[in-house]
């Protein structure tokens, strides 16, 4: 039987969501023990509120208030020596990415990152997107042992009081070794436009091709008396202020029209948008993913579609 | 100073392509710089502008076909470039931890003073051979940052890196180390005529991991391949370009969702 080990994420005093769906995605992993590593910031309140689900013994490691992968690598080395867990599972956010291929490298295990499915009959088998969504694949693990990480949203959070084994893990953290040090946050700066707060958001991404093509659809969101916002790349390349970006390193809008033009829906982006009532995509790849959250949808080229639809509200 | 710089190439498919077996067939697929790594050359070759003897030296784990790509690299102003390939590497998906070994491999020749990765590519999309590099080459990291300010004096540098909802985490890290570059750091430029053809000249020297004096083997296999079934119901609007938005316009009047 395969015991797994989660690994809990907070940031700025709050667990984040995710902590929860690693318990769900861990207990499907294996049929034995199901441990729980959080490391860092409030650890008894947050062992506390993650004694969910299918949880067996949670291992709080006092060290630090936020994040520094130094202490998380150097600590999940030491509670993985003590529970020897077939399988490691943890978020695949920023922070997570920043610690979780230094594990596996450390620990000698197999790593897959970004899993949507796993399924232990048989091996692992990881069911995970390629190409920028277009395609999905398994994956097969060779390795007995592997580290996972889950896309977040992918998996509930578990139901019910766990009675779980809270534990003090005493970890023994060499703080010359820690080569980072963080300093502090800040937020992006916001300009006079809350994209939040819009009702109905015509949103463009780089099937917009040129910085001059940017008017289009700037008349068509003026005519709808609608708001402008975009994907990334249109804030990368400078061609509007990153307050207008919709998505995980950007803003989570839920208006209630979302009309996405010459965006491909890649899961960043979505991660910003899919609460949006009703989601319009217009695009012209038919397999573009964003169909497969949209509503409604036109396959067509945005350049002969935006002018039209200007028309009809002129 | 040298900046080793990892370039991948990534394979986008066209709009309708057909999968053979585990893969896309190679007709439908066309082959670039991975848009991270396009950053992260552009980041060292800023660097190298910046300072005197900045040698920056590209290093990719890819097939012969991946030299084209990584001639842009030293068109945009890579002075040197490393290939690591053998064809026992084909078969199978690359895992991000093998391609780490490979490329540590080359760090421990090269002894970079750091080593700028992308956040991810394109297509695999892992996010983490950077990470796994630092690791396996004893290397100090920070991942996705979209600020760098070296303090070559001090040995480190300062970074911000781009955590979720627009929350950026402000860190110093001692170098030697390796920093995933996410987009937008900076405006990658294009490469010029002169560039182009003074890229030809560079030299791009082939290693085989034998050479390095690694022995990996991919520890994962993709055993499918397929276009996800839609779960969803979307209703298309059909016809010319007048017709659907005449169509959109009229459904978002009667839901009342627009007053115009
Ligand atoms: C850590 C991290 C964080 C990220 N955060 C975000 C984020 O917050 N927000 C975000 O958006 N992205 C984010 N990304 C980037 C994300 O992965 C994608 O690269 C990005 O969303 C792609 O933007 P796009 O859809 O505009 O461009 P593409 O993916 O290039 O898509 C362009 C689309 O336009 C279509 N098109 C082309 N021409 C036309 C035409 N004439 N008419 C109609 N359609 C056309 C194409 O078919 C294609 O589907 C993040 C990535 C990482 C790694
Ligand atoms: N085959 C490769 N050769 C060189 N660098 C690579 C290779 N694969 C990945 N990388 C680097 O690692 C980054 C992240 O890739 P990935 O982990 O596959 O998402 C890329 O942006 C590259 O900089």
């Amino acid at each position: 039987m395969s015991d797994v080990l989660a690994v809990a994420e907070h940031r700025r005093g709050e667990l984040r969501e995710v902590s929860h769906e690693v318990l769900t995605a861990g207990a499907e992993l294996g049929a034995g023990e199901l441990h729980l590593a959080v490391i860092g910031g409030d650890v008894e309140r947050f062992a506390d509120e993650l004694d969910r689900g299918a949880v067996d013994t949670i291992h709080t490691v006092a060290e630090g208030e936020e994040f520094n992968h130094g202490v998380y690598v150097q600590a999940l080395e030491q509670v993985a020596e003590a529970v020897d867990p077939t399988y490691v599972v943890t978020p695949n956010s920023v922070n997570g990415l920043d610690y979780a291929p230094a594990v596996a490298e450390s620990l000698d295990m197999s790593l897959v990152t970004d899993a949507v499915g796993v399924d232990t009959g048989g091996g692992l088998t990881v069911t995970r997107e390629f190409y920028g969504g277009k395609t999905e694949g398994e994956v097969d693990v060779f390795d007995d042992r592997a580290v996972v990480t889950i896309r977040e949203g992918e998996w509930d959070a578990p139901a019910g009081a766990a009675g779980a084994s809270i534990q003090a893990f005493d970890a023994d953290i060499d703080e010359t070794a820690l080569g980072t040090t963080v300093n502090g946050f800040e937020e992006a700066g916001s300009g006079d436009v809350d994209i939040t707060e819009a009702d109905v958001l015509v949103s463009v991404g780089r099937g917009i091709d040129e910085e001059d093509n940017i008017p289009l659809i700037e008349e068509l969101a003026d005519a709808m008396g609608a708001t402008l916002s975009s994907s990334r790349p249109i804030v990368d390349n400078g061609w509007l202020p990153q307050d207008r970006q919709v998505g995980q390193s950007g803003k989570k809008v839920t208006p209630d029209v979302y009309i996405a033009i010459g965006i491909s829906g890649a899961v960043q982006h979505v991660a910003g948008m899919k609460g949006a009532d009703t989601i319009i995509a217009i695009n012209t790849d038919p397999g573009a993913p964003i169909f497969d959250i949209a509503d409604y949808g036109i396959v067509d080229d945005l350049f002969d579609v935006v002018p039209a639809l200007t028309e009809q509200f002129a | 100073m040298k900046i080793l710089v990892t370039v991948t190439e990534v394979a986008e498919p066209d709009d309708e392509f057909e999968i053979q077996g585990q893969s896309i067939e190679d007709r439908y697929l066309t082959y670039d710089l991975n848009e991270w790594d396009d950053y992260a050359v552009e980041e060292a070759v800023q660097v190298s502008e910046e300072y005197d003897d900045v040698e920056v030296v590209s290093v990719t784990v890819g097939p012969e076909r991946a030299e084209e790509t990584v001639r842009q690299a030293l068109a945009k102003g890579v002075d040197r470039a490393i290939r690591v390939w053998d064809d026992d590497l084909g078969g199978d998906l690359l895992d991000p931890g093998t391609t780490a070994e490979l490329l540590a491999g080359v760090v421990e020749e090269e002894e970079p003073d750091f080593v700028f990765s992308g956040v991810q590519s394109g297509d695999m999309a892992f996010g983490a051979t950077g990470v796994a590099l630092a690791e396996a080459a004893g290397l100090e990291w920070a991942a996705v940052i979209n600020d760098f300010e070296l303090d070559p004096d001090a040995g480190s540098a300062s970074v911000r890196r781009e955590l979720e909802g627009g929350v950026e985490e402000l860190t110093d890290v001692a170098l030697p180390a390796v920093f995933t570059i996410q987009t937008g750091i900076n405006e990658p430029r294009y490469a010029s005529l002169r560039g182009i053809r003074r890229a030809q000249q560079k030299p791009l020297d082939v290693e085989t991991p034998t050479d390095l004096g690694v022995n990996v083997e991919s520890t994962l296999s993709l055993s499918s391949l397929e276009v996800p079934e839609t779960g969803s119901d979307v209703t298309y609007f059909e016809g010319s370009a007048d017709e659907t938005a005449a169509e959109l316009a009229a459904f978002l009047r009667e839901q009342k969702r627009v007053e115009a």
